[in-house]
């Protein structure tokens, strides 16, 4: 993975140093809320209903076992003992103390981590594929375009107050697992005619309240544009993007308001000017590549019988590899999902010791390195299919063995009204009451692909409206509602959530669920995903039994 | 009045005249809207003139006068209005103004380093702010990963 060299390291300890003066005269009264919640929103940090939150960047899921050494002390030291990944790929502390954040961000830096820009109105960590460099369908690794991505915004001078927040993401697979298309720019990396690689662009996708799918603004980019033609959409935005009203902020209202067309032509125009000064040579990118280069593997490791022996022999076992698993590029090897989705945790929370756990595992087994996903767990990226065994019996002694990954228990849940201040419902405990019907494992890996997405309010962070069933927290005269949508998807054949009917109250939305799940299993055609059964069979089968007593 | 020009503290006097005042003597900076109308006869004046645009102005109308004017304020109605930043570099470098770029009105000292890496050279805080303190955040940051505007 990327290593910091001297100026990386600089920048990183001079941007801890200034924060430390932001917060010191904040603390003195020099600078007003207004004034320093701008800045602290800069450096992740957030003030929420019972303490501030800080929010940590892991530019493009990428974590090694030292990082996560680190992040384990400092929930142990600063926190209470766990912390939380996002749907970013980041991580999360819900308990810091203002005074101590400086001191928790010299404790990053000593790591190279950091929490720049990971909150506030600018361009944001950027996001990747969790199976980049391994999986099969790749045409290239995205890792190296992304970190001179994470590179060229880390304190970009010019769009640090934007009209919003900005979020890329880039997927070098066939299988778009890095929701491009609901990201401010999404990019894919594609063949042209000539075999080159190079960019497809999208623009203007996003969640929160208003969903829409990205639009594809250039359908090939050359690599060595890439940086002119981000900075060319970016200076658009930041000079033309609303800043009367906060909800249409975002640039999925500019390209819609102004229509891609117009918006495509002020871009290219802007484009023209500078693409010639800002050319990303050969050289550079080689450069980023060598810092992602594949490790040492074994050429010998699907020669090994202890494997299929253990399928064999242990259904458990069998049961984890065949969900929580999943096939590399090399034979022999696998890569391996830790569960952050334990029935009775809220999903993404980890504690101090399964952090370490999970440090020396990724040691033992998988190069030293570990990757966050967007759908709240961990990966190891490299495990020897001969090593799978023992890694499981690990995990497992820590209830990081769950094997719900791609199931309806793989929720992702915002942390809703036990934590945030914007929340109208709870979602922590939706989750644990829909686990709770959903206890039959056989039932559960019946269902098979499963996508329940679980917000808290209207800005969508756990993304319900592109979940195969979304559930959003609402407020009805103080008392915690919930709407249902079905259908939606990040991934290639993007699409946004349909309104199942009026919202439930919450005691029975676990019902709901259930029963929805129901109708599938009764409706399903074959092996039909559920999915492809909403497609086919439309709301209506649902409507009748969810609101069957209405 | 004190304000921070190429990374010096140093005594200023140049005055902001509004639309409906006539100019006072010495160095007056105007609306662009007025500069656009009166261009000619504020050209007459004794002192120097220069244009203070607003972040919704567009900078393009003034681009052919540019070298007439020794100086351009661009004024922050609140320090989060981003547009400031990218007026400035537009000048800088679209534009190629090689006078003074300075940022008046509601911004932050914290914020003085990004604005010179945008393409500012001068700073007139509103209100009392330590003008040392700004000054030392120019230097918060020895190591950029983007290019100065005036190097593209
Ligand atoms: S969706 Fe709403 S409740 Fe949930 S974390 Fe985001 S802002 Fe808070």
């Amino acid at each position: 993975m990327y290593q910091y060299n001297q100026d990386d390291q600089t920048l990183i300890n001079e941007r801890v140093a200034q924060f430390r003066s932001q917060t010191e005269r904040f603390l003195k009264g020099e600078l007003d809320a207004d004034q320093f919640r701008a800045l602290r929103l800069m450096n992740g940090l957030y003030i929420q209903i019972h303490a501030p939150m800080l929010r940590v960047a892991i530019p493009y899921g990428l974590l090694s076992s030292t990082q996560l050494r680190k992040l384990a002390h400092i929930a142990r030291k600063y926190d209470k003992g766990y912390c939380h990944f996002t749907t970013r790929q980041n991580v999360q502390y819900n308990w810091p103390k203002l005074e101590e954040v400086p001191d928790i961000l010299a404790e990053l830096a000593e790591v190279q981590m950091h929490a720049i820009q990971t909150s506030g109105n600018c361009m944001r960590n950027t996001t990747s594929d969790h199976l980049a460099g391994i999986c099969k369908d790749e045409i290239e690794d995205p890792r190296p375009y992304c970190e001179i991505i994470r590179q060229w915004t880390t304190l970009h001078p010019e769009f640090a107050y934007l009209p919003r927040k900005f979020k890329i993401a880039v997927s070098g697979a066939l299988h778009d697992r890095a929701a491009t298309q609901f990201h401010d720019i999404g990019l894919h990396l594609v063949k042209n005619e000539q075999g080159e690689t190079g960019f497809k662009v999208f623009v203007g996708g996003g969640l929160g309240r208003t969903p829409v799918i990205g639009q594809v603004i250039r359908p090939y980019l050359e690599k060595r544009h890439l940086l002119s033609y981000l900075e060319a959409i970016l200076r658009i935005y930041n000079l033309f993007g609303r800043r009367d009203n906060k909800y249409k902020a975002r640039i999925k209202i500019l390209v819609k308001e102004e229509g891609l067309e117009k918006f495509k032509s002020l871009v290219d125009e802007e484009w023209h000017h500078i693409k010639d000064g800002m050319e990303l040579s050969d050289e550079r990118i080689h450069e980023m590549q060598a810092h992602f280069v594949l490790p040492h593997y074994d050429n010998s490791a699907s020669i090994d019988s202890t494997f299929p022996n253990h399928l064999e022999s242990d259904n458990a076992f069998a049961t984890w590899v065949k969900h929580n698993t999943v096939e590399h590029k090399v034979p022999g090897y696998r890569a391996a999902f830790v569960s952050l989705k334990a029935p009775d945790e809220p999903p993404g929370d980890i504690t101090d010791s399964q952090l370490e756990v999970v440090a020396d595992l990724a040691d033992r087994f998988s190069f030293g390195e570990v990757r966050s996903t967007h759908r709240q767990n961990l990966v190891f990226a490299d495990v020897k299919q001969a090593d799978l065994f023992d890694l499981w019996q690990q995990l497992n002694k820590t209830k990081m063995a769950t094997p719900n990954i791609g199931t309806a228990t793989d929720i992702i849940c915002c942390p809703g009204l036990d934590f945030c201040s914007l929340a109208n419902a709870g979602s922590i405990g939706i989750t644990r009451e829909i686990n709770e019907t959903l206890d039959n494992l056989d039932y559960l890996h019946d269902l098979g692909d499963i996508k329940i997405n679980i917000s808290g309010c209207m800005n969508g962070c756990a993304h319900q409206s592109v979940g195969h069933i979304g559930i959003l927290g609402v407020d009805k005269k103080g008392e915690e509602w919930y709407q249902i949508t079905l259908g939606g998807s990040s991934e290639n054949e993007a699409a946004i959530g349909d309104r199942l009917g009026p919202s439930v109250p919450k005691d029975q939305i676990a019902q709901a669920v259930a029963a929805i799940l129901d109708v599938y299993v009764k409706n399903r055609i074959e092996d039909e995903s559920f999915l492809d059964m909403v497609k086919r069979a439309g709301l209506t089968p649902f409507k009748k039994q969810v609101y069957a007593n209405h | 009045m004190q304000i921070i020009k190429d990374r010096n503290i140093i005594e200023d006097s140049w005055q902001f005249i509004a639309d409906e005042h006539p100019l006072l003597p010495g160095d007056c900076t105007v609306t662009l809207e007025r500069w656009l109308k009166e261009k000619e006869q504020l050209l007459r004046h004794d002192g120097k003139v220069g244009v203070r645009i607003e972040s919704t102005d567009n900078l393009e109308i003034l681009s052919g006068d540019l070298a007439l004017i020794p100086l351009v304020e661009v004024n922050f109605v609140i320090f989060s209005d981003g547009r400031a930043f990218s007026k400035a570099w537009l000048l800088k470098n679209r534009y190629q103004f090689t006078g003074e770029i300075r940022a008046v009105g509601n911004f932050l000292a914290d914020q003085i380093f990004y604005l010179s890496r945008s393409g500012f050279n001068a700073f007139n805080f509103e209100g009392n702010q330590n003008l040392t303190l700004a000054l030392s955040m120019l230097n918060d940051f020895s190591v950029s990963y983007q290019k100065p505007a005036n190097q593209f």
